[in-house]
């Protein structure tokens, strides 16, 4: 579905939109005062930027050393080029464990890979354990926020969700119950599970150790009941030093929900006695947008999902009306880097007001790639023409607004036409607006007479 | 300022089309404030519609045409923030052009910082007896910089807003979201119509809640799109661009 097509439904329930649209606000109004208590909060998104340049531009050195300090470690480092890999990869290792179920904590790049699905179909049983992706995972629904899965729905939603799936009391919807009731659900799955698998933040090129951040602790307590530990990491995600961590951590709980830090910050340097970590380190598509010189830079995203919080569009259309893993700004200028015919609507989906790049803890000049998005996509109008909306394709962009508003000919047509064979963009802009009247005079005409010699 | 600069009056499309009074009330008001302005004739779109829709490459005709007209001007002022942002950051490249369109870019300023920059305008002598709600226009604030954004951690300022509160009587408003987008966005409007009359609506609740009497900014396409959407709902706040307002205080 389009973009707007799915806008338009979700904002049929007025309601919910509206609320949809106050809960994320709130959590952009704790992003705000949580960053401002921070003095030199523009310089860390400096700093934060800059290293983020750093690393891209000298992606190949850091993953080596990466990679020869994680080995030292220890560590079994896998690469893979694409999401089928990954998955291949993710799953030799559990049939050579003779592993049937697993856990797993909040990765977007297994969500990205559709690890799930794949595993599921191997007969292997898939637990998530954030708390936000088990209410999904229950619902068979994808995440609509990186960093808040279930933020679609509410306490209502979820204790009947539960009260199906988990037995607790019909109606109660007291948090507390039912986080509870999670985690005694969460605790036998934990207990069953011999390997465990978790995304990765921060991959450090010096120590070849990573940082994996969650709120509920629920990546450590998987790792360590499990044998085998499979770390599942984008090839962007490194770092250089230990020490640039600071900078990071510092940005990331702020921006992404105003928290100084996040709960759990755990770092995994080398397997305990007797256990394995493995890292599979994914390209999929990020070394084919890293050679794009425009959109390069969308791959220093930290994935807090800021821009998601802040945008406009987003609050008002919620996660799922974007159809890509991804969704809200950084997702509009990620997925059509993957598939431009599919996602040619998203890149429009904005109105380009930039709150999303003054947001972005590493600068990412989001509203900026949007624009040049659109300059590509109208570039093969004829291959994705099809992939974007009526509205879209209907020729607006040969003749936008604008240009349909200037001239005085407009003028006289708007003046002489009943309202309702207005021509079709001021159709639609007419639906819940009123057109402004048209004056006498143009300025230019009104000047000539006036002041012109 | 000395030598008596000479100041190229550019006057987006649907302002001269529409919003005659607007440009006449910027004309008159920066010979006011002692300016010499000329209205080079022949102005067409500046070809911003056309690029944010993603025909940048479809604007060199457009762009073309502003540079010759405006070339010889010392500074270019227009009344909207958009537009300017878009010659300034999206005129496509002109093989020998390169040269007047980087001076070009220098020397165009939307009103209000062409007013309180260059101008140095300290304190307006006026009057204006009204609560006001002013929005603040996403390119103009956060492209050309008008105002420091609610997102960034920089100390406040507001270009607008030090020239309103400069008027005897004028009560200025704080909103509760301070400088949200009104859903505008150039095609944005008519491709994402749904969305775009929400974001309008919620923009314009928060004035109403606040009882404005006069909903201002520097730019009319967002304007045009909210008064389009209070006059459908039947709301009676009045509409004015800060040039309308600015000059009529000032007599
Ligand atoms: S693009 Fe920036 S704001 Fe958006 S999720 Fe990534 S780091 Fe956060």
């Amino acid at each position: 579905m389009s973009h707007p097509k799915a806008a338009t439904e979700f904002l049929k329930d007025q309601a919910n939109s509206q609320w949809h649209d106050e809960t994320l606000w709130m959590i952009r109004d704790k992003r705000d005062a949580s960053s401002k208590s921070i003095p030199e909060w523009e310089e860390l998104r400096n700093l934060a930027s800059e290293i983020k340049d750093n690393v891209l531009s000298n992606l190949d050195k850091y993953l080596e050393q990466f990679e020869a300090q994680a080995l030292k470690n220890g560590i079994k480092v896998h690469w893979a080029k694409d999401a089928k890999e990954h998955n291949e990869i993710v799953l030799s290792i559990l049939q050579e464990k003779n592993c049937e179920a697993i856990v797993k904590s909040k990765s977007i790049l297994t969500e990205e890979c559709h690890l799930n699905p794949y595993l599921e179909k191997q007969g292997i049983e898939v637990v998530d354990t954030d708390l936000g992706e088990r209410i999904v995972q229950f619902l068979q629904q994808p995440p609509s926020h990186i960093v808040m899965p279930a933020i679609h729905l509410k306490k209502r939603d979820i204790s009947a969700l539960f009260h199906d799936k988990l037995q607790t009391e019909k109606g109660n919807e007291d948090p507390s119950y039912l986080t509870n009731a999670a985690r005694l659900h969460l605790r036998e799955k934990f207990l069953a599970s011999k390997v465990a698998i978790t995304g990765v933040n921060f991959g450090v090129a010096e120590t070849g150790e990573f940082v994996v951040c969650t709120n509920e602790g629920n990546a450590d307590m998987g790792v360590h009941l499990a044998d085998v530990h499979i770390a599942c990491m984008g090839i962007e995600k490194i770092i250089p030093r230990r020490k640039d961590l600071g900078v990071f951590l510092r940005l990331l709980a702020r921006s992404a929900t105003g928290q100084p830090i996040t709960n759990y910050s755990s770092h995994f340097r080398s397997p305990a006695t007797g256990k394995e970590i493995h890292l599979v380190l994914v390209d999929n598509g990020r070394t084919r947008q890293l050679a794009r010189e425009k959109f390069k830079n969308s791959l220093k995203c930290i994935r807090c999902g800021a821009c998601m919080n802040t945008c406009p569009i987003y609050r008002r259309s919620g996660g799922f009306s974007y159809g890509s893993t991804v969704p809200g700004p950084i997702g509009s200028i990620l997925s059509p880097g993957l598939d431009m015919k599919k996602y040619s609507t998203l890149p429009f989906a904005s109105t380009l007001c930039g709150s999303c790049s003054d947001v972005c803890p590493v600068k990412i000049n989001i509203h900026e790639q949007l624009y040049e998005w659109r300059q590509e996509i109208t570039k093969h109008h004829g291959t994705v023409g099809k992939g974007l909306s009526m509205k879209l394709a209907s020729g607006i962009f040969k003749s936008p607004l604008a240009y349909q508003f200037s001239g005085s000919l407009m003028r006289k047509v708007i003046k002489s036409l009943p309202e309702s064979v207005i021509y079709n963009p001021l159709n639609i802009w007419g639906k819940s607006r009123d057109l402004p009247k048209a004056p006498k005079e143009s300025f230019q005409d009104w000047y000539k007479r006036n002041r012109h010699e | 300022m000395k030598k008596e600069p000479h100041i190229g009056l550019f006057i987006p499309c649907y302002v001269d089309q529409f919003y005659p009074q607007v440009a006449i009330a910027t004309l008159e008001l920066l010979e006011k404030l002692g300016c010499k302005v000329s209205y080079p004739l022949g102005q067409t779109c500046c070809g911003q519609p056309l690029a944010n829709a993603g025909y940048e490459r479809d604007t060199e005709g457009s762009s073309l045409h502003f540079i010759q007209l405006f070339e010889e001007f010392d500074y270019i002022v227009a009344p909207s923030g958009s537009c300017v942002l878009h010659v300034k950051e999206h005129f496509p490249n002109h093989p020998g052009k390169e040269k007047s369109a980087k001076s070009i870019q220098k020397k165009i300023f939307e009103l209000t910082e062409f007013l309180t920059d260059v101008l140095k305008v300290e304190n307006l002598k006026g009057t204006f007896q009204k609560k006001v709600g002013y929005h603040s226009s996403c390119h103009g604030l956060r492209g050309l910089r008008l105002a420091s954004s609610s997102e960034l951690n920089i100390p406040h300022f507001n270009k607008a807003k030090q020239l309103l509160t400069n008027l005897d009587g004028l009560e200025w408003v704080e909103l509760s979201r301070s400088d949200e987008c009104c859903g505008f966005g150039g095609t944005f409007a008519i491709t994402e119509e749904a969305l775009s009359v929400q974001m309008g609506k919620d923009r314009l609740a928060d004035h109403l809640s606040h009882e404005v009497d006069v909903l201002t900014g520097g730019d009319l396409s967002c304007l045009m799109h909210l008064e389009g959407i209070a006059k459908r709902e039947g709301q009676k706040v009045e509409f004015m661009h800060i040039a309308e307002i600015l000059n009529q205080a000032i007599r």
